[in-house]
Parts: structure tokens; C-alpha cells; sequence
């Protein structure tokens, strides 16, 4: 039978295609050829997902459209989608929802694509980690924040400390709060988000890895605040709360909003906050040479971080996957991280390129560095137990910390009940 | 000459024939139905049949219907340590806001109706907070209680007033307070208007009668406005406690029922369910046994509406 000179044709371009595609495949950066693909993310990051995609659509010829969703009806917009089939190519989420998201099956699994990567050993771990469920990988890490402790100088300074020695341990913090406390009038030692559990989770849970101490065990089944070390955690705080070295009663009320509100006023001493906040927080009331920043220390020493922000993966509904592989490869090499990541201020999600022309102030340098000594916490229901508005979590601090922790067993076991649900 | 009346006329047709015309007449009547029979079909009675069919079966936001489990998603309830406490306070907000709401409404609704050079203004005025949406005036809401960017404490401050910000949302008291004072302000309006067309439709004369007969404003308004007002009276009521039941905006813009739960309403425990525990089916479960509530409510309230009729 003679082939026509059309089938001939075809069966030519599938061998080419056949051969040529893993050789577009093969250096673990997928393909750019011209796709458009979806992208979906939540507000709270719009500003540094815009400049990555900005800068990818001006030097690929993939082009990469992004929606961004209230950050407070993102769970929601993802679900509803999920359920209609109906994901866009890649979407990000909040490490803590990972694993959430990867058990239900949302993203596709790229184990090999990540293991082929170049530099994949460069690459933060935690960020992999959070998105690993049953051995396969589903997503990289998109956008990294951190939590620190930031102190005012200029306050230190009135209240008689050194102004550029701030706490190594979480004594030395309330010690320096109390004595900032002490200056009286509109200035107070501390703050936090005394009724926003996502925002303890960020800033507290790193006091206890710290110490080498846990929160869950490692699957993120079972809670562990009733422990010597968080019974000794909230008792400091409980202190602080005593004896008005915490600005009161708008801390206990704090949901969340206007966390990061009063320290830029430059009426707080001392309080946890996210290391990407320092380039917005110069205004009235504070100058920049004015923020210190220190690790978030333990009971006994040591340093350690909540590596925040958010992953990125590919939708189990996308049929571009090399496409959108070529997008989250990009983010981790070096022109995105130098020259859109590190150009901007922000904390970088490769650990070798902390040392570069752009992070020349010290502080960022730490932001570099600390999330190495960093977790990521892991749990399928971490959301519903820790960011949930009535969650188990606030409920437990908030009996702690303004009450007299006397219910600590029993809102430790409704943690590990909602974990383990 | 006089003409038959159309009744007459039909009286003269034989049987069959009358039957056929009254048959015709009902389909015609029938098929102008039919737009909004599909409506209801669509987009009430078919989305209920799959919440009720939800709330039959294990149903993740994330993972889809995961088969029958009937009765679990209803016996969770009785174990939902948030649910009980959120329909007494639903119940409190919703007995507050009504008496409120139609107590406030009424007296602005008095005191537009006279006509009066202003009565065209401040009904407007009144009826302004109205077209602001709900979500909107939570945050605007917000903004004002905010300790940190709330305009309200700062000048008192300064005066010496007080020694500190206001705590508006700081107990659950304040916030129960807080969120009933804006509620009253953006609706007040739409309930003096609903009062407004119902005194309107009171007969003049019936008070010129009265007031012949010497009686005082007060005799007026008892035995005449007030009983004629019934029914307005009672629509607005309807709508009032079907609305504060289904509260939810406000308290999860508001409070997100801080502190310590004490805010949480039963539509926001629904929420919960749906999208902080993705769970579908229980949240279903939830939607069913609000809808029976209502229900019930909705038909006693009936019954009182057609009462007061019958008087």
C-alpha cells in the first residue's frame, strides 16, 4: 500500500514532534511557545504576583493573564471552581491551605518535572515541602513572606535601652516592652492580633520551634499547647497583658485589620511582624533608621520563623501543563529572583541568592537567611483549626492569655479534634 | 334599555359551553403563570431539591457528593457546640432589631406624613441609608468603631471626654449595640416607607369623625391609626424578622463573631460549615433546619396578618 504524499507529511511532523518534545522538555523548564494561560491568586499578594507576570509576559513568548480574588474569598472562588471543573491553569494558595487543596486533588502532580529542575536543591524546602502529599509533589513556592520581631529605636532609646540591641530571647521581649511601656502617655511596650488566629499562628508558633518545640506532631494530627513550653509561652504574654505593657483593650479586639496598623505610628516598643511590610511602614511617627529587626527567639534562645506566603501549581483541569511548568520554573531562577524578587526588596524563595547587588540593607539580608531556620507548619485542617474566625486556636489563646488558662486541656484536645477530623 | 350583565349572560349559556369558556379562562390564566412558575422552578424549588439531596449525603466543597449518610449530617447538629448559642443570639438580635426597626420606623413615618414643606426632604434624608448596600455600610461601619482609624474617639479624647477609645465592638453587649445601630440607620428608612403608604391609606375622615367626637391624639392614634395600620404593620414585621434571622453581612464584616463566638448568627455558622470546614452536606443540613424555622415563623405571622384582617 503506497502512502499519499499527506500521510507521508504527517507521520514526518510526529516523529519531529515526537523527538523535538522532550528535547523542549528535557532541561526541566517546560515549553514557551506562545500559550496564554490563567492564572489565579489571592489580593493580599497582587502587588509582587504583578510584577513577576509582568516581567515573564515581557520576556516570554508564553503570556500569563492573572485574576486576583479577595484574599477573604479565595477558598471560596477555588472550591466553587473545583467544583465545576473549572480551575484556571495555575493558581497559588496560602501555604497553609496546601495541604488542604493537594489531598483534595486540585493540583497536577509534578514530582518529575521538580526533580528534573536545575538548582531544585537551591530551592527553599519548606516551600516544597507544605506542597508534598502522599510522596508527590504538586507545587513550588510563589511568594515568601516571614515573621520577625521589629522594635522602634527611637522609643528604645527614651526608655533608656540599647537602641540597637534588640531581644534574643521571648523574656528579653517582654522585658523590653515593659520598660517601653513605662514611658506612658499614647506609647505601649507591645501588640497583637488578640482576636486573629492566623495572625498568632504567624508570629507565635515560631517561639516554640525556637525552643525546638513543636505546635502539631508531624502529620498535623494532634495538637501540643498543653505543653510545658506553650503553658510557659502564654503565661509571658498573660503577663504582659496584666500589667498593660500590651496596648489594651484594642489589642484583645484585634481581628486582624489593622494588625500591622500601630506600629508604623510609631507608638509600639516591640511586636511581630511581617518581614515585607518593612518598606511600607516609614510614615508618620516612624523613620526608617528608626526599625530594628530581630529573629523571633524562644524561652531559652535559639531563632527560628513562620515561612509564609504563598505556593504555586498547576490545576488538575489544565491542559497546558508544559506551558505553566515553564512559568513556575522561571520564578525560581535567577533573573526572577534578582531582578524582579530581590529588586522590589522582597524575601527571595532561592537560598543561594541572598548576595546580590540589590539586598545591601542589613535587615533584608536577615529575611534572607532566617527562613532557612524556619517551618512551615503541615496539617489538612490547619485552616479550619487555626484561621478560622471560630476556630478552636483563638479560643485557646484568648482563654490564655486574657483568661486564666484554665480550659488549656480541654481547648487542646478541640484543636487535635479539628485536626484529626 | 339595559344591557345583561356579563354574569347574566353566562347564567344563559347552556352547561358545556360554560364549562369550555371557564375551562379557556383558567388556562389563559394559567399560561401567564408560566414565566414565573419557570422562574420558581429554576431558580427556587430546584436549588432546594439539591440542598435537601445534599444534606443527605457526605458532600465536600473540594471533593464532591461522597454518597448517601443519612441521618449524620443532621445528627451533627444537635453536636454543633456553635449552632445552639447562634440561634439564641440570632433570636436576641432579631427581637431588638424588630421592635427598633418598626418602633423608629413608625415614628418617622408619623412624622413624614404631614405634609409640610420639609416632609419632602427629610423623607428622602431618612430614606438615603437605604440605597447603600449592606456590605458597604458594614465597612464603613468599620472604619468608624476602629480604635486604629475610627474618627469617633480622637476629638472626644482631645475634649478630655473620655480616656481612651470607645469599645465598640469590645463585648459582646457592645457589638450586639453597635451592629444593631447600624442596621436601624440603614433600614429605618425602608420601614417608614412601607408605614408611610399604609397610613396613607387610612381615610381622613375617619379621624374628623373622631376628632368631632373629642378625641385626644393619643385616642386617635390607639384606635384608629394603629388598628388600620395592622397590616402594614405586619408586612413589615414579616420582613423584618425573616431579614434579621438570615443576618449575616454585618456580623461578618463587623465581628466576625467576636468576642469569643458571642456574635455568631446561624447563617454564619452555615457559612463556616461550607467554606472554613468544607463541609457541604452539614452546611445543606443547617440551610434545611433554618428554612423549616422560617417557614413556621413566616405562616404564624400569616395567621396573626389575617386575623387582624378578619377584626
Amino acid at each position: 500500500m503506497r502512502l499519499s504524499k499527506l500521510t507521508k507529511l504527517a507521520a514526518a511532523i510526529g516523529v519531529l514532534a515526537s523527538i523535538a518534545g522532550p528535547v523542549l522538555a528535557q532541561d526541566g523548564l517546560g515549553v514557551d511557545d506562545g500559550t496564554q494561560l490563567t492564572l489565579w491568586t489571592r489580593a493580599a499578594t497582587q502587588v509582587r504576583v504583578d510584577q513577576l507576570v509582568q516581567a515573564y509576559n515581557a520576556s516570554h513568548k508564553n503570556q500569563v493573564t492573572a485574576t486576583y480574588v479577595v484574599t477573604d474569598d479565595y477558598q471560596t472562588k477555588i472550591g466553587a471552581a473545583a467544583a465545576a471543573n473549572g480551575l484556571p491553569d495555575l493558581f497559588s494558595a496560602d501555604v497553609v491551605f496546601m495541604p488542604n487543596w493537594t489531598s483534595a486533588g486540585l493540583f497536577t502532580d509534578i514530582t518529575d518535572r521538580i526533580n528534573a529542575m536545575p538548582n531544585i536543591d537551591k530551592v527553599a524546602p519548606a516551600g516544597i515541602d507544605v506542597a508534598t502529599w502522599d510522596g508527590k509533589k504538586y507545587g513550588m513556592p510563589f511568594i515568601a513572606d516571614l515573621s520577625v520581631w521589629m522594635w522602634n529605636k527611637k522609643l528604645y532609646k527614651q526608655a533608656g535601652l540599647d537602641p540597637e540591641k534588640g531581644p534574643t530571647t521571648l523574656q528579653e521581649f517582654a522585658d523590653q516592652a515593659r520598660a517601653v511601656a513605662k514611658l506612658g502617655g499614647d506609647v505601649h511596650g507591645t501588640y497583637f492580633g488578640g482576636n486573629c488566629g492566623g495572625c498568632n499562628a504567624f508570629t507565635w508558633f515560631p517561639i516554640a520551634w525556637a525552643d525546638g518545640e513543636t505546635i502539631m506532631n508531624p502529620e498535623g494530627t494532634e495538637a501540643h499547647f498543653n505543653s510545658d513550653e506553650w503553658k510557659s509561652i502564654f503565661k509571658i504574654f498573660r503577663d504582659m497583658v496584666a500589667d498593660g505593657t500590651v496596648m489594651m483593650p484594642e489589642s484583645k479586639d484585634e481581628a486582624g485589620p489593622t494588625w500591622t496598623a500601630y506600629f508604623p505610628k510609631g507608638v509600639i516598643g516591640i511586636q511581630p511582624m511581617p518581614a515585607t511590610q518593612i518598606s511600607s511602614l516609614v510614615g508618620n511617627g516612624l523613620e526608617d533608621a528608626d526599625i530594628g529587626v530581630a529573629p523571633i527567639a524562644g524561652l531559652t534562645g535559639g531563632q527560628s520563623t513562620f515561612v509564609g506566603g504563598d505556593d504555586i501549581g498547576i490545576s488538575r483541569d489544565s491542559t497546558k501543563a508544559d506551558a505553566a511548568w515553564n512559568f513556575i520554573a522561571w520564578v525560581q531562577s535567577e533573573e526572577a529572583q534578582v531582578e524582579v524578587v530581590a529588586k522590589y526588596g522582597n524575601v527571595l524563595t532561592r537560598t543561594d541568592l541572598g548576595d546580590n547587588k540589590y539586598i545591601t540593607d542589613p535587615r533584608v539580608k536577615l529575611f534572607n537567611t532566617i527562613g532557612a531556620k524556619g517551618q512551615t507548619p503541615l496539617g489538612k485542617n490547619f485552616g479550619a483549626t487555626f484561621n478560622d474566625p471560630q476556630g478552636p486556636w483563638i479560643v485557646t489563646f484568648r482563654d490564655a492569655v486574657f483568661g486564666d488558662g484554665a480550659n488549656l486541656e480541654a481547648n487542646n484536645q478541640a484543636m487535635t479534634d479539628s485536626l484529626s477530623e | 334599555m339595559t344591557s345583561p350583565s356579563i354574569s347574566e349572560a353566562a347564567a344563559a349559556q347552556p352547561p358545556a359551553r360554560r364549562f369550555r369558556a371557564s375551562l379557556r379562562r383558567q388556562l389563559v390564566g394559567f399560561a401567564y403563570t408560566i414565566p414565573t412558575l419557570i422562574f420558581i422552578l429554576v431558580f427556587f424549588l430546584t436549588p432546594l431539591v439539591l440542598v435537601a439531596k445534599m444534606s443527605l449525603s457526605k458532600y465536600g466543597l473540594l471533593t464532591g457528593d461522597e454518597g448517601f449518610n443519612f441521618p449524620k449530617n443532621y445528627v451533627s447538629i444537635w453536636r454543633n457546640q456553635l449552632f445552639w448559642p447562634s440561634v439564641w443570639f440570632t433570636v436576641q438580635y432579631t427581637v431588638l432589631v424588630t421592635v427598633l426597626l418598626l418602633g423608629i420606623g413608625l415614628g418617622l413615618a408619623l412624622l413624614v406624613q404631614t405634609v409640610s414643606r420639609w416632609s419632602g426632604v427629610l423623607r428622602t434624608v431618612f430614606l438615603l441609608p437605604v440605597s447603600v448596600g449592606l456590605a458597604a455600610a458594614s465597612l464603613l461601619a468599620y472604619g468608624f468603631y476602629s480604635p486604629a482609624i475610627g474618627p469617633i474617639s480622637p476629638p472626644l479624647e482631645a475634649l478630655g471626654l473620655i480616656d481612651g477609645p470607645i469599645p465598640f465592638l469590645s463585648s459582646s453587649f457592645a457589638a450586639l449595640l453597635s451592629t444593631t445601630f447600624l442596621v436601624v440607620w440603614k433600614f429605618a428608612g425602608f420601614y417608614m416607607l412601607i408605614l408611610t403608604v399604609g397610613l396613607q391609606g387610612i381615610p381622613d375622615d375617619l379621624y374628623e369623625a373622631a376628632a368631632l367626637d373629642g378625641a385626644t391624639p393619643w385616642k386617635l392614634f390607639r384606635h384608629i391609626t394603629l388598628p388600620l395600620l395592622r397590616p402594614s404593620l405586619s408586612l413589615a414585621t414579616i420582613l423584618c424578622v425573616t431579614g434579621s434571622l438570615l443576618a449575616f453581612d454585618q456580623f461578618f464584616i463587623l465581628t466576625k463573631g467576636a468576642p469569643d463566638n458571642t456574635t455568631v448568627t446561624a447563617v454564619q455558622v452555615i457559612y463556616r460549615e461550607a467554606f472554613q470546614r468544607q463541609n457541604l452536606g452539614t452546611a445543606a443540613a443547617l440551610s434545611i433546619i433554618v428554612l423549616i424555622v422560617l417557614v413556621l415563623i413566616n405562616l404564624l405571622q400569616f395567621r396573626f396578618l389575617r386575623g387582624s384582617e378578619r377584626d
